[in-house]
This record gives C-alpha cells, sequence and structure tokens, in this order.
C-alpha cells in the first residue's frame, strides 16, 4: 500500500519536473525561433524530468521519507532510464539531425545516423579502457560500466567547468579589474566608425558608378572561369575591371576595420555600464561577494593541488569536520550531530540548485546528474553513503574524486592565463591611434 | 555626388532573416554566394533612378545600412547599434517567412529605430508594447519584405502570406514576398520590382527630406 502511494508521489512530481522543462525550453532556450521538430523538446523535457527527480531522491535519502525498499526501487529504475536516454536516445537524435542537416546524405539519413551511433558507442567504450574503473565481479552490459563511463566523461566536463567558472566569477564582480572608460572614449570610436563607414560607401558609390557606365557601354564583366578563362583574363583585362577589384579589395580592408570598431566600441559601452553599476547598492553587495568568492576559488585550488601533491582524498565530510573545528577552538557546548545533518543537508540543497541553474545553461545535461550525484556523495556523511553505494554498486569513488582535481586544476590555471593574456590585451588597443 | 545628398535607408530584422542577402541582390543584381553573420554593420549602395521615365529623372545613391544583431542583444550592443541610427530617410523591414516569430519581433526593431530621438539617454523607456501613436507623425517610408518564399510548400502558402499583417492595419506599409537566392523575383517589370521602385520614390520626394533624429546627445557630423 504504502508502496502505491510513494509511487503516485513520485510520478506525480516527474510530470512536475517535464513540465517545468518543457516551459523553460520554450520561454528561454527557443524564445526568438519556431520550434519544427517538437522530438526535441520532448527529450529534453524527459530527460530534465527524470535528472530532477534523481536529485530529489537524494534529498529523500537524507529527510528519511518514504519508504526504504521503495526508494531502493525507484533509484534503481530512475538509473535505468536516464542511462538509456543517455547512452541510446541522445546520441542517435543528435546523428540524425546532424546528418538530415547535410543535402548529400539526405535519402539514406537513418542508415547513416545509425553508423555514426555505432561509432560513438565504440569510442563511448573505449573510454573505459585507460581508466581503473573495470571491475571482473560484473558482467560487460552491467549498469556499472555504463555509469562509470557517463561518469568519467561527466567529472571532466564538471571539473572543467567549474575551473573556468572558479576564476572568472570573481573576475566578473570584482571592480578591481574594470578599466576606466570615459564618454569622450566612446565618442572618438563613434566618431572613427562613422568616419570609416563614410569612407565604404564613397568607395562604392564609385564601384556602382563604374559598374553601370561599364553595363552601359556594353562590357559585360564576366568572372574568369575555368583556367583558359584565367588565362584570357591576364592578357586581355579591361581597365575598368581592373579597377573595380583594387577598390574591391581596399573596401574589404574597410570593412573589416569597422567590423573591430565596432566590437571595441559595444565593450566600451559594456565596460561603462558595469562601472555605473558597482556604483549602486547591489554592485558593491555583489563586489563584496566577489572578494569572499575568489578567497573560496583560491583555497579550492589550493586544496586540489595538495590533494594531488599528497595523494589524499577527502574521507571526511567538509561540514562535520569545520563544526568540529570551531567547536574545539571556541570551545562551546555544541551538539555536533544535531546541527550537521540540517547543514549538510542546507548545503546539499544549495549544491543542487547551482547544479541545476549551471545545467540549464550548458548543454552536457545527464553526465552532468550522473556525475553530481557521485560527487555528492563525497560531502554526505558516512550513513547516507550506504544507499547510494549499494545501487550504484563498487565504483571506483576515489578515483573519480581524484580526476576531478586534476582537471578542476587544470582548467583553473588555463583560464586564468586566458584571462590575464585578455586583460593586458585590452589597454593596450585602446592607447592605439 | 554632394553630401546632401545622401539617402540613408536602414534594412532591419531579426539574425539570419537573411538582410545581407537581400541587400546584395539589390545593390548588385547578383545571388549572394557565400552568406555569413554580420557584425555590425555592413553598407551598401543601389543606383536608382528617381521617376524613371518622366523628364524630371534623377540619379541617386541609395545607401542600405545592413545593421546586425537581434533584438534581444545585451543593452551596450544596442547602444552601440543606435549610432546608425541617426538620418534615416527610409527603413525597409525583413522578416523569415519560415518563422513566426521573426515578423512579431518586428516591432521591436520598429520601436528600437524610431524612438531614438524621444529618449535622449539612448535607453528604451517602453517596455517594448506596441504603441500606435507612435506611428501617426511617422513620415519615413517603411517597407515589410518577407523571404525564404522558396522553403515553404506550395499549399501553405496562401496562409503564411495573409498571416504577416504588420503595420497593414495602422500605416499600410509596402509589402514583398521573394527569395532571395532567385533573381528573378525583383526582375525589371514584375510587380516586386515596381512596388520596389514606387518606395525609393517615395524618399527623395519627401517633403523637405527631413533629417529624422539629428542626434539629441552625440551631435556627430560627418560630413
Amino acid at each position: 500500500m504504502s508502496f502505491l502511494i510513494d509511487s503516485s508521489i513520485m510520478i506525480t512530481s516527474q510530470i512536475l519536473f517535464f513540465g517545468f522543462g518543457w516551459l523553460f525550453f520554450m520561454r528561454q532556450l527557443f524564445k526568438d525561433y519556431e520550434i519544427r521538430q517538437y522530438v526535441v523538446q520532448v527529450i529534453f523535457s524527459v530527460t530534465f524530468a527524470f535528472s530532477c527527480t534523481m536529485f530529489e531522491l537524494i534529498i529523500f535519502e537524507i529527510l528519511g521519507v518514504l519508504n526504504s525498499s521503495s526508494r531502493y526501487f525507484h533509484w534503481k529504475m530512475n538509473l535505468c532510464v536516464i542511462l538509456l536516454i543517455l547512452v541510446f536516445m541522445v546520441p542517435f537524435y543528435i546523428g540524425y539531425f546532424i546528418v538530415s542537416n547535410i543535402r548529400l546524405l539526405h535519402k539514406q539519413r537513418l542508415l547513416f545516423s545509425c553508423l555514426l551511433w555505432l561509432t560513438f558507442m565504440y569510442f563511448f567504450w573505449k573510454l573505459g579502457d585507460p581508466f581503473p574503473i573495470l571491475s571482473p565481479k560484473h558482467g560487460i552490459l552491467s549498469i556499472e560500466q555504463l555509469i562509470s563511463r557517463v561518469g568519467v566523461i561527466g567529472v571532466t566536463l564538471m571539473a572543467l567547468l567549474s575551473g573556468f567558472g572558479a576564476v572568472n566569477c570573481p573576475y566578473t564582480y570584482m571592480s578591481y579589474f574594470l578599466r576606466n572608460v570615459t564618454d569622450t572614449d566612446i565618442l572618438a570610436l563613434e566618431r572613427r566608425l562613422l568616419q570609416t563607414m563614410d569612407m565604404i560607401i564613397s568607395k562604392k558609390k564609385r564601384m556602382a558608378m563604374a559598374r553601370r557606365t561599364m553595363f552601359q557601354k556594353g562590357e559585360v564583366h564576366n568572372k574568369p572561369s575555368g583556367f583558359w578563362g584565367m588565362i584570357k583574363s591576364v592578357t586581355t583585362s579591361a581597365s575598368g575591371s581592373e579597377n573595380l577589384t583594387l577598390i574591391q579589395q581596399e573596401v574589404d580592408a574597410l570593412e573589416e576595420l569597422s567590423r573591430q570598431l565596432f566590437l571595441e566600441t559595444a565593450d566600451l559601452y559594456a565596460t561603462k555600464e558595469r562601472i555605473e553599476y558597482s556604483k549602486t547598492f547591489k554592485g558593491k553587495y555583489f563586489n563584496f561577494l566577489g572578494y569572499f568568492f575568489s578567497i573560496y576559488c583560491v583555497w579550492k585550488i589550493f586544496m586540489a593541488t595538495i590533494n594531488i601533491v599528497f595523494d589524499r582524498v577527502g574521507k571526511t565530510d567538509p561540514v562535520t569536520r569545520g563544526i568540529e573545528i570551531t567547536v574545539n577552538y571556541l570551545g562551546i557546548q555544541f551538539d555536533v550531530k544535531f546541527w550537521s545533518q540540517h547543514i549538510s543537508f542546507i548545503l546539499v540543497g544549495i549544491i543542487i540548485v547551482t547544479s541545476i541553474r549551471g545545467l540549464l545553461i550548458t548543454l552536457t545535461k545527464g553526465m552532468y546528474f550522473v556525475s553530481s550525484v557521485l560527487l555528492i556523495r563525497m560531502s554526505m556523511p558516512l550513513e547516507y553513503r550506504t544507499i547510494i553505494t549499494e545501487v550504484l554498486g563498487e565504483l571506483q569513488f576515489n578515483f573519480y574524486h581524484r580526476w576531478f582535481d586534476v582537471i578542476f586544476l587544470v582548467s583553473a590555471l588555463s583560464s586564468i592565463l586566458f584571462l590575464y593574456l585578455a586583460h593586458k590585451q585590452a589597454p593596450e588597443k585602446q592607447m592605439a591611434p | 555626388m554632394a553630401s546632401l545628398d545622401r539617402v540613408k535607408v536602414l534594412v532591419l530584422g531579426d539574425s539570419g532573416v537573411g538582410k545581407s542577402s537581400l541587400v546584395h541582390l539589390l545593390c548588385q543584381n547578383q545571388v549572394l554566394g557565400n552568406p555569413s553573420w554580420t557584425v555590425g554593420c555592413s553598407v551598401d549602395v543601389r543606383v536608382h533612378d528617381y521617376k524613371e521615365g518622366t523628364p524630371e529623372e534623377k540619379t541617386y545613391y541609395i545607401e542600405l545600412w545592413d545593421v546586425g544583431g537581434s533584438v534581444g542583444s545585451a543593452s551596450s550592443v544596442k547602444s552601440t547599434r543606435a549610432v546608425f541610427y541617426n538620418s534615416v530617410n527610409g527603413i525597409i523591414f525583413v522578416h523569415d517567412l519560415t518563422n513566426k516569430k521573426s515578423s512579431q519581433n518586428l516591432r521591436r526593431w520598429s520601436l528600437e529605430a524610431l524612438n531614438r530621438d524621444l529618449v535622449p539617454t539612448g535607453v528604451l523607456v517602453t517596455n517594448g508594447d506596441y504603441d500606435q501613436e507612435q506611428f501617426a507623425d511617422n513620415q519615413i517610408p517603411l517597407l515589410v519584405i518577407g523571404t525564404k518564399l522558396d522553403q515553404i510548400h506550395e499549399t501553405k502558402r496562401h496562409e503564411v502570406l495573409t498571416r504577416t499583417a504588420f503595420l497593414a492595419e495602422d500605416f499600410n506599409p509596402e509589402e514583398i514576398n521573394l527569395d532571395c537566392t532567385n533573381p528573378r523575383y525583383l526582375a525589371a517589370g514584375s510587380s516586386n520590382a515596381v512596388k520596389l521602385s514606387r518606395f525609393f520614390d517615395k524618399i527623395p520626394g519627401f517633403p523637405d527630406r527631413k533629417r529624422f533624429g539629428a542626434g539629441t546627445l552625440k551631435s556627430l557630423h560627418y560630413d
């Protein structure tokens, strides 16, 4: 009886998530376009719904809601469905749509999309070989195999993104990095832009008039076609067309310049807006947060380095550890167990919410969620870990933590380098006349 | 040609509707071979015979300013685009016949282009709602062109062509539907070509060629 109630709760929440994903797709992602293939929207919403249910199950796990056996059943079912969609349906449809866009293969697109899918599966399988995830106990097509592969890809992507985000976020929010932009700078650039446009226009007018007179005189300007045409045009070229090609080259150069000026002006406007925003209360608040966040990011990078250098894997739950330290330091009587449960629940909630937001912006949905689950496992106290471990089988979790740290570090360092170079280059461009 | 005889026509529309192909077709009478994204603004010039065939015939250069981007761009991009909207003599609105949203977005484009001198800070005060009174005293000739006609199946054509009623109820602009990869739609003597030259004729025949939006905050002289 309780199983039926639990199942109905799960199913209603799934339908809710499905509707939400559908709306999000229509309102945000495809705001300015018309949807021609509804299949895409359906797949998106289904994947989104199942991914959200997975997170919901984690929350239920912590809270102890619903029957334990029904939870287990739903976990298994959810995981199966997500893996099915992720590994079979989505790549197939991606391949199908790519192939449909190529005019040549239009007739046999089904065949070619199957071929594409098979190549994808081959590489997907090969992915597992260099990593220590194969356990001799389980067979080939078991869930553990699929999860481990999906997990590797997902963890890599997540580490890349968080590495970049950890560096980019403080850079965007902190006003220390903002260059000073005045109105006169913007006006000067706009003047230059309009002058360039005028030069382009006058040259094009000359070209248009030249073409018209040529047309009226009967000299039709033929493009040299083929090998013999080119040889002929070398010897007998009308003077009119020579002028035209020269002017055309000048026009091309000017057009490139106008594009550069346009982009620079847009950049200056954006910087000016950011400066104004930072003077408001909201801006100051975010600036403050930015400082804190940058400290946190630096700490994370530091911890990642230490983990790699000293070959250590995070074993204790950071929240519990943090509370232990504060309790010992401040000497306050604190019921550690009671508070840590609630705080870890809140933390998991925050991670979920930010993951959802980050995920709805990136493309690789399902892999992100599966790997999130794997990493969340690290943040949860021991007693919660049991059910997840039971469901996901004996994956080498330590490997994932190490892999995440490595990729995170690499990504953060390279984005620091990239942003530094971009920052250096910009003020130099402004000084050039 | 003296700079006083400048005739500037904006070509506005969403990303990917075919403005660059259209401008190329109008100015060079050739189909654009490799269309790519327009960054900023690209200009082309069309030689037009005002009042062709009459004794008052005069040759004008019409500058077609093809402004790239979408209505939902960041406000910094919108402010940068605003510099192109000075002294406009005519506007061509382009929408994609296969994409309904592009014709709906034309309203926001018209607000962005025509509201310039009402709001000196360059920030749109209206929230994008269509206000019919704005067009009451608007004297700039407008033209609406629908592209990609060839991609619409024969049976659906009638339904699509009657759907595009933008501005028709208040301002009655000219409307042309064509395919930019096929020059025969604008062949001399076709009804489309007649509509086009009628539109271009309206511009120089403008009473004392009032310069719309001569810049309130920015005083740029580009003679």
